[in-house]
């Protein structure tokens, strides 16, 4: 980087600061998904390079970042944050690796910009963990061995969570179409449906 | 059949490692082996914690991305990289003039290309790549990098790649090679038959699309190279790119202990891994280069399409008499396998005196194939089968019964017709037929089909071409003197459970729980060496040596049990974690007692890999059965139960094994209904579907709730010490035939080109509906 391009990184970045609240409503207005969210205002245009200052809820935890705009929060969890238990199979909303809960439901994180997370909780499947132990349906996965390769399985995990904090007690029907947004190429899907029904009992228990 | 015609051995010079010496006999009874085992890595992959090779994140790592030419055939005349050189961010580019990157890509047969060839012989062939400080800017400067390419009429039809006026991929012209096979004498067989039938089958290209993209982190520390690759092999991996870099293997360091799936597409180095090598060199930083996913859809495999006609004749009886099959292929536009073991099933599954077969594979401007899944088998299958069925309707038989008629004992494929160390193709095809029902089922829907819905059964038989391993494999077991184990394996574990099996081997064998056993397996720098994942071989081949490697640390325990009881080797045995006196029961010893390993901290075992059964061929045999519905007035195909009967040999873990045989169905079910590489014939010979909206792979909905596995599990003391057979490929082999089969036997329609969906349905429907 160049004297030139640090100074005028910096004096962007101050400009943002400054109008980011206006920024945010911008995308919100603009994002079916989050409509609601804060009061529209005049969108303001960022330009794809420029960093913005967020603040993300990540598994309970707050994280202040600077991100591009068009950064998608799958990009951001991997890449930035080194969240790497949410995958990026396509990057493009065809596979689900990338599953993610927003507000307790699924979505996928290659479809949603990083912006637009603020001011929703993001859980990904490091978020099910408790301490060092697994969480309900993780453990439901292991002891019906619902993968094989693993790749989309924290995506699987994350679709079966939000299935069942919507519907504790879905029948066999509701589960396939509760995982149906995620493709796994390997073909666990057997395993996986029984895996969902366990981990719905065990949650009753 | 050599082993350099295998194909997951094609390319590799594998070391040859010592006879093990003594073989263990079969177990007799386990307590261990065959249980219903969840995986010993199942916390990593369900937590999130494991390291995937595109999960990695390095220090100062940086970010590349591949240009691609995206012309089906084209010359490279200039690359202008200034555009691109002007983006913060971008850290280096480099180009076929670049020197470092100035290097050769040996491809099969003797054809080489350059890194970035200014010749591209299809779309998808690398042209220039860049380092970028984040993934978005490497691709902003792929995207504004000028290429001016000389566009070159292209040939993207195999069928008519060998027509006098079809564009040349190569100087040589299209034709890659003819295969030829014989035996007995096939005119004499349809003479002698009483009913013979000919049928053209087709299967279009099927594309692997493993979750995990391909790709990998390179990382330099002064000249030694260190590659996270997602790879079926990284001793493979190491090989190609020592070789493409010059450099010395042991300054390669290739580690891959997690990927993302492969089905065949990762046995090898990708031209992608060299390009983050040099990358990682300008940069002198690491550099993670991950292909998207729509290049993954050119540039990195497929199952080649095949234009296939059978001919076959069988007697009144059943007996058949002669099987006659050509078949045209393409693996693209290098040599990679256009027809390679489309023949199989038709040379070696049923009995038959004659068989004689031609498979002619030709270039055309599209992206090299790979071996996936069973490579040719799923396409074989799907004209023998269906060829069965229709010669069983001929005869007035069941189609069971039609394959029970020609069950062979012999591999009749091979030179010299050796015996199979086991066949269970016959009680899979039994047995399945019963635990399917078929008889009532088919019974059943004759009565019941005449409404819009209508349901039928299908079947199909298979063998597995290879799938019993064999030398070469090292396994390095060490016991802690707290009697916790460290497993050393230069096998890659690619989602079928090969860490899980082999622990469970070593506690089998030494009495030691699966939690206190740790696994390292998968590097270059820390492993021993190892073949690739594939080929349904990597548990007969892997597990014999852990068994032997285990029986090595047990011999070195016994040895020092019997210092210690002051007794003979010979009267001592293992029980447990215990070492007994065979004459005093009362007098054992724990192993983690015995003084000397205390002493010593640690003994190591080393166990190689016995041959194979010198005149014997040692295969998978399966049987596959199915019910769909129909919809005859939409087209739309349900299929609403699956059986697979596999006989694989011994069941190592149950669990695993099932969700072999269910994800082996699943990928059939995409071949059969799904899956189809699109090429744009008329106007820019592109692929136009190159993603998984418009290339759909079966999801959540697509598979049947009603799945079984039905595990055939013959003896087999000769194959190997374990007992097991390979599983991974023939579960997708007959899968794709027996929907077809169960779709005529629903609707009177033979569907002979893939995929069976609706827009191929609804024709035929139609003109059914038309002939009234
Ligand atoms: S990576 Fe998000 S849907 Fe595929
Ligand atoms: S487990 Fe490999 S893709 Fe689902």
């Amino acid at each position: 980087m160049s004297d030139k391009d640090s100074k005028r990184g910096g004096i962007t970045r101050r400009s943002f600061i400054t109008t980011m609240g206006a920024g945010v409503a911008g995308v919100a207005a603009s994002g079916a998904l989050f409509s609601g969210t804060s009061q529209a205002k005049a969108p303001e245009i960022h330009k794809a390079g420029e960093a913005m200052r967020i603040t993300l809820t990540i598994n309970d935890h707050p994280y202040v970042l600077l991100v591009e705009p068009r950064w998608t929060l799958l990009h951001v969890l991997r890449e930035v944050i080194g969240l790497t238990g949410t995958k990026e199979g396509c990057g493009r909303g065809e596979c689900g690796a990338c599953t993610v809960l927003i507000d307790d439901i699924p979505r996928y994180a290659c479809m949603t910009l990083a912006v637009e997370a603020q001011g929703h909780a993001v859980t990904t499947v490091e978020g099910l963990m408790h301490g060092e132990d697994l969480g309900v349906v993780q453990q439901a996965f292991v002891q019906k061995d619902a993968f094989q390769c693993g790749y989309c399985t924290s995506g699987q995990i994350m679709a079966s969570e939000g299935l069942l904090r919507a519907n504790p007690l879905p029948s066999s029907e509701e589960i396939r179409r509760g995982v149906s947004g995620n493709l796994c190429r390997c073909g666990a899907y057997t395993h996986i449906f029984e895996a969902v029904e366990a981990a719905a009992e065990m949650k009753q228990k | 059949m050599k082993n350099d015609s295998v194909y997951y051995l094609k390319d590799i010079t594998a070391p040859e490692t010592p006879e093990p010496g003594e073989n263990p006999s079969p177990w007799t009874n386990t307590t261990i082996i065959g249980k219903r085992l969840p995986r010993v890595d199942a916390y990593e992959r369900t937590s999130g914690s494991a390291l995937y090779p595109s999960d990695l994140l390095l220090p100062n790592m940086v970010y590349g991305a591949v240009l691609r030419c995206p012309h089906p055939h084209a010359r490279v005349k200039r690359v202008n990289t200034r555009p691109a050189e002007g983006i913060k961010g971008v850290l280096t580019i480099i180009t076929g003039t670049t020197p470092e990157a100035d290097v050769w890509w040996r491809n099969e047969d003797g054809y080489r290309s350059k890194l970035f060839d200014p010749h591209c012989h299809y779309e998808g062939e690398a042209v220039a790549a860049v380092a970028a400080l984040d993934p978005y800017t490497a691709q902003d400067a792929v995207k504004v990098i000028q290429v001016e390419y000389e566009v070159l009429p292209y040939i993207i039809d195999e069928e008519r790649a060998l027509d006098s006026d079809a564009p040349r991929v190569h100087p040589k012209g299209n034709l890659v090679d003819t295969e030829s096979y014989e035996r007995g004498d096939v005119d004499q067989g349809f003479a002698q038959a009483d009913v013979v039938r000919e049928r053209p089958f087709h299967t279009r290209c099927e594309i692997h699309t493993p979750m995990e993209l391909h790709g990998c982190v390179a990382e330099w520390k002064g000249d030694t190279l260190t590659l996270h690759e997602s790879t079926q092999g990284v001793y493979a991996v190491q090989a190609k790119v020592a070789e493409a870099l010059r450099l010395p293997l042991s300054r390669v360091r290739v580690s891959g202990r997690y990927m993302g799936g492969g089905f065949g597409s990762k046995l090898k180095a990708g031209k992608y891994t060299v390009i983050s090598a040099i990358l990682a060199r300008k940069t002198a930083r690491p550099v993670k280069l991950v292909l998207t996913r729509e290049e993954t859809y050119l540039a990195v495999g497929n199952r080649p399409s095949s234009h296939m006609t059978l001919k076959a004749g069988v007697k009144k009886d059943g007996t058949l008499t002669a099987l006659q099959f050509t078949c045209t292929g393409t693996g693209g536009a290098y040599p990679a396998g256009g027809v390679a073991l489309v023949d199989w099933l038709i040379r070696d599954l049923y009995t038959c005196p004659s068989v004689k077969t031609e498979c002619r594979d030709v270039f055309i401007n599209a992206g090299p194939a790979r071996p996936f899944r069973a490579p040719g088998h799923p396409q074989g299958s799907w004209a023998l089968e269906q060829m069965m069925d229709e010669l069983a309707e001929a005869l007035h038989m069941d189609p069971v019964d039609l394959r029970l008629k020609n069950i062979p004992t012999v591999s009749q494929g091979r030179t010299g017709q050796p015996a199979y160390t086991s066949t269970g193709l016959k009680e899979c095809i039994e047995s399945g037929a019963q635990s399917f029902g078929w008889k009532a089922a088919r019974q059943r829907n004759k009565s019941s089909n005449t409404g819009t819905l209508r349901r039928g059964v299908g079947m199909g038989g298979c063998v597995w071409f290879v799938g019993g391993g064999g030398p070469p494999s090292t396994i390095i077991v060490k016991l802690f003197k707290d009697g916790s184990v460290n497993l050393n394996m230069g096998a890659s574990d690619i989602g079928t459970g090969t860490k899980t099996i082999m622990a469970m081997v070593v506690a089998e064998e030494l009495g030691v729980k699966l939690k206190n056993i740790q696994i390292e397996n998968a590097d270059t720098g820390t492993t021993q060496y190892a073949t690739p994942s594939g080929g349904s071989k990597t548990v007969p081949t892997e597990s014999p040596a852990v068994r032997n490697a285990a029986i090595h640390i047990k011999q070195k325990l016994m040895e020092m049990a019997a210092e210690e009881l002051d007794c003979d080797f010979e009267d001592l045995e293992f029980e447990g974690d215990e070492i007994i006196v065979s004459s005093r029961k009362e007098q054992r010893i724990k192993i983690t007692d015995i003084p000397k390993l205390k002493k010593q901290g640690v003994i190591v075992g080393v166990g190689y890999r016995g041959p194979n059964p010198e005149n014997k061929s040692v295969n998978p045999f399966g049987a596959q059965f199915c019910e769909v519905e129909v919809n005859t007035r939409t087209g739309e195909v349900r299929i609403l139960r699956f059986l697979g009967a596999h006989d694989s040999g011994r069941v190592m873990n149950r669990l695993t094994y099932d969700n072999q045989v269910f994800g082996g169905i699943t990928m059939g079910i995409g071949f059969a209904l799904t899956e189809f590489r699109v090429l744009d014939t008329g106007q820019t010979g592109k692929m136009v579907n190159r993603n998984w909206h418009d290339y759909k792979l079966p999801t959540a909905l697509d598979v049947p709730a009603d799945m079984k596995s039905l595990p055939i599990e013959l003896d087999d003391p000769e194959a190997n010490n374990t007992g097991a057979k390979g599983l991974g490929e023939p579960v997708t082999i007959p899968t794709a035939a027996a929907i077809a089969n169960a779709i005529y036997d629903a609707t009177g329609i033979r569907i002979t080109e893939t995929p069976a969906f609706v827009p191929h349905l609804i024709t035929r429907l139609n003109d059914l509906a038309k002939e009234g």
